[in-house]
């Protein structure tokens, strides 16, 4: 571009004279300049065209009957340009709004593919035909060991699960365009009444199939765990506790060599179950200092934020004093809270995570085989730790053709089986769910059936 | 740019030849205009449907309880903010090295300069964030703390200053290099399309080289480089994900550039936040993007009459 050749001078043929003038050394002075060096300098030694060592010799007159040869030359490249400039414009707008409309075409293709779930009957052993599932992309991770795993068992099925969010997943399995739906909440009054309808008016289950403990994590040099009590997480969420070395800190953590950095506290930028549940844990515990009510976007305007699981790990990891809160199995080489329960200060873990849920109350008014609980963020029992994501299964009891139907049981029993959590839990770092929690579900597995 | 005040050439005095070519190529190019109108037509249809319900919605529903005004006003600050921000750093350096690699930069180095500006377009947006994110943010950090405690009375330095630096002021820096190519290569090319004749002219009156590019480049290039910064800052508005992953938004709006709560910007708070919207947050977010959409159809008319009012001192007559 910057050295695109000027064609007219290009072929004139250079006179002799010339070698003195091309000659990056040449000082000879012009004929038509002042005669001072400085000023014809530049002139000779300018490396980027090569036509003025042609132009001295030149008549004016040939000089100027090139004019029109040039001109349209130019006009051409500038009309091209203008409209790659326009073309370049719309299509940073067009893709923009594409990617939305995308979005939405993925789902109707979902209901497409969807509403034909397998159309031939077959045997209980040979499964074939669809799965189509669809809600929480917090379960993608550990969907994609289960979707391994069950495609090894069941090579016919064509199992697909679309990561469009739990809301999004509740929506298109109520409509019926999904056969079973993932999400990080059970379904509201309105939503089972609509869901009931949908499966013919008959039950719904909701599996807590996937629960993860989640971490509050810091980066604060030779501090590796502290102890803090929900009413200090609260408080330092809310930007009451500015730095480490508060009392508030230090007197639960006598110990621990607490530096003066401030306390940067990162939460999640974009809307996710985790800021949801997390910030249902404060709400409950330690309603007298965080009073906003849960909400998936963090609810406090102002202070870090970042986008992602990964986003916010990264900002912690790469900024002394911060702390965060982010799926266990991230925690990496960061410190981790021992969150307080009762009298005492548990870490997350799988046994820790699966025991508080094992132990939440069941949603009241449910069917027999709908197992919606509601985390008992309260709970003062040893070794349970209240700051999990639990995300569900929900699906038919009883579904119009058999093939669906068997597909979902053989499905379910492979993702609460021992080995279904255990490959999810090392694909995803979730916690395995305990064996209470399997029998249970597995009562609603056996009841799934077609007609 | 000039092309609309071209000169057509007149007329020929004897009808046309029209051949089976011409016919074609007349047709395709009228379709290919009619179908970009058309593209265009249905994307604002798109906008417009979807944000109805958020437009006519009573404020408490809108995400924020304060009505869609509420909502869209600090993305709106945000988005101009780092727009803005971005444009003032790159339009300088951008002329600059159009102007080194047109005029002062050894031919070799020129071309190989130029190859390497154009490949910094070629580097997604992605990664880009991520730079900002794990490489640009830390090492402005010093910085931040700095203009806090020193150029505090500006407000756009009032602090405190961010611990992390992912502020608005880093993530007008990422835009900056970002939109530094395009406008760059349209720099570039317009400026070494200034009339030969006229650099010569000057040069031979005893201008310095200096001089040479003030009297006869510089208003040659000057809307050219205007629809460049333009056409850069029309990517800047609409990047979505390095400023997705650098900024730390989601505050209302202020002119604060290093704190830690900034406002979001239009194209990155979708990105945020659609994947887990429902019912009227979808809606609201496309109603976002509809004032983007208007935005950026505002700055490109600005940006078309600006060229046109300057293209009778263009020097390219």
């Amino acid at each position: 571009m910057g050295n695109r050749p000027f064609l007219p001078y290009r072929v004139c043929p250079a006179p002799p004279e010339t070698h003195a003038f091309t000659s990056r050394t040449g000082r000879r002075p012009h004929p038509v300049g002042k005669g001072s060096g400085g000023v014809h300098r530049p002139f000779t030694d300018r490396p980027g065209t090569g036509h003025l060592g042609c132009l001295p010799s030149l008549p004016v007159g040939s000089s100027r009957a090139r004019r029109p040869v040039r001109s349209p030359l130019a006009k051409g490249t500038e009309l091209k340009l203008s409209t790659r400039s326009r073309a370049a414009v719309l299509s940073t707008t067009l893709a923009g709004t594409l990617a939305l409309a995308a979005c939405g075409a993925a789902n109707e293709s979902e209901s497409a593919s969807g509403g034909s779930g397998g159309g031939s009957d077959s045997s209980a052993a040979e499964l074939s035909g669809d799965l189509v599932g669809a809600g929480a992309s917090s379960q993608q991770a550990a969907m994609e060991a289960w979707q391994a795993g069950f495609e090894g068992e069941h090579p016919e099925v064509q199992f697909s699960y679309d990561p469009v969010g739990s809301g999004g997943g509740r929506e298109q399995f109520i409509a019926g365009s999904t056969d079973f739906a993932g999400s990080d909440a059970a379904l509201d009054e309105e939503e089972l009444a609509a869901a009931q309808e949908r499966c013919g008016g008959g039950e719904v289950f909701e599996l807590p199939n996937y629960i993860s403990p989640i971490a509050v994590v810091f980066n604060l040099e030779g501090v590796e765990e502290l102890d803090l009590s929900p009413a200090t997480i609260a408080r330092i969420f809310a930007g009451q506790i500015t730095t480490w070395n508060d009392p508030a800190i230090a007197q639960e953590n006598p110990d621990a060599q607490l530096p003066d950095t401030p306390i940067t506290p990162v939460h999640r930028g974009d809307d996710s179950g985790t800021t949801d549940n997390f910030t249902d844990y404060l709400f409950q515990t330690a309603g007298d200092v965080w009073t906003s009510e849960p909400d998936g976007v963090w609810p406090l305007p102002g202070g870090e934020a970042a986008n992602g699981t990964s986003g916010v790990v990264e900002v912690v990891t790469s900024t002394a004093g911060a702390v965060t809160y982010a799926d266990a199995s991230r925690a990496g080489d960061l410190g981790v809270v021992n969150v307080g329960v009762g009298d005492e200060f548990v870490a997350p873990s799988a046994e820790a995570a699966a025991a508080v849920v094992e132990n939440s109350p069941a949603v009241e008014g449910r069917g027999e085989y709908d197992f919606a609980i509601e985390v008992n963020r309260q709970t003062e029992g040893s070794g349970e730790y209240p700051i999990v994501l639990v995300s569900y299964h929900i699906g038919c009891l009883r579904y119009d053709d058999q093939s669906t139907a068997d597909n979902v049981q053989a499905f379910m029993s492979y993702v609460i089986s021992e080995d279904g959590q255990q490959t999810a839990a090392e694909n995803a770092g979730n916690a395995p769910i305990s064996d209470t929690l399997r029998e249970q579900a597995q009562t609603a597995v056996d009841a799934i059936n077609a007609g | 740019m000039t092309a609309t005040k071209a000169p057509t050439p007149s007329p020929p005095q004897q009808r046309a030849v029209r051949r089976l070519g011409d016919r074609v190529f007349a047709g395709s190019a009228k379709g290919s205009g009619i179908f970009i109108l058309l593209v265009l037509a249905g994307v604002a249809a798109f906008l417009v449907s979807e944000a109805i319900p958020a437009l006519t919605a009573p404020a408490e529903e809108i995400p924020g309880g304060e009505g869609l005004t509420g909502y869209v006003a600090p993305l709106i600050v945000g988005t101009l903010l780092g727009a803005v921000l971005a444009l003032l750093v790159a339009t300088p350096l951008a002329v600059g090295i159009a102007l080194y690699i047109t005029y002062y930069a050894p031919r070799r180095i020129a071309a190989t300069m130029g190859y390497v500006i154009d490949l910094l377009a070629a580097i997604p947006s992605v990664v880009y964030g991520f730079w900002g994110l794990a490489v640009l943010a830390p090492a402005l950090v010093p910085f931040h703390r700095w203009a806090a405690d020193d150029l505090g009375w500006l407000p756009f330095f009032a602090g405190p200053a961010s611990a992390s630096g992912r502020t608005m002021l880093t993530v007008g820096l990422v835009l900056a290099v970002m939109i530094l190519p395009i406008i760059s290569a349209i720099a570039r090319e317009v400026f070494s399309q200034a009339p030969a004749l006229h650099r010569e002219a000057a040069l031979a009156l005893g201008a310095t080289r200096w001089e040479m590019i003030k009297m006869a480049v510089l208003p040659y290039g000057r809307s050219g480089v205007i629809a460049g910064a333009m056409l850069g800052l029309g990517r800047a508005l609409g990047e979505t994900m390095a400023v997705a992953i650098v900024l730390s938004g989601g505050a209302g709006a202020t002119l604060n550039l290093i704190g830690s709560s900034n406002p979001s910007t239009i194209a990155s708070n979708i990105a945020l936040r659609f994947p887990e919207a429902t019912g009227i947050d979808v809606n609201t977010l496309v109603a976002s993007g509809l004032v983007l959409f208007v935005i950026t159809l505002a700055v490109n008319m600005l940006a078309r009459w600006i060229v046109n009012r300057r293209a009778d001192f263009s020097g390219a007559n």
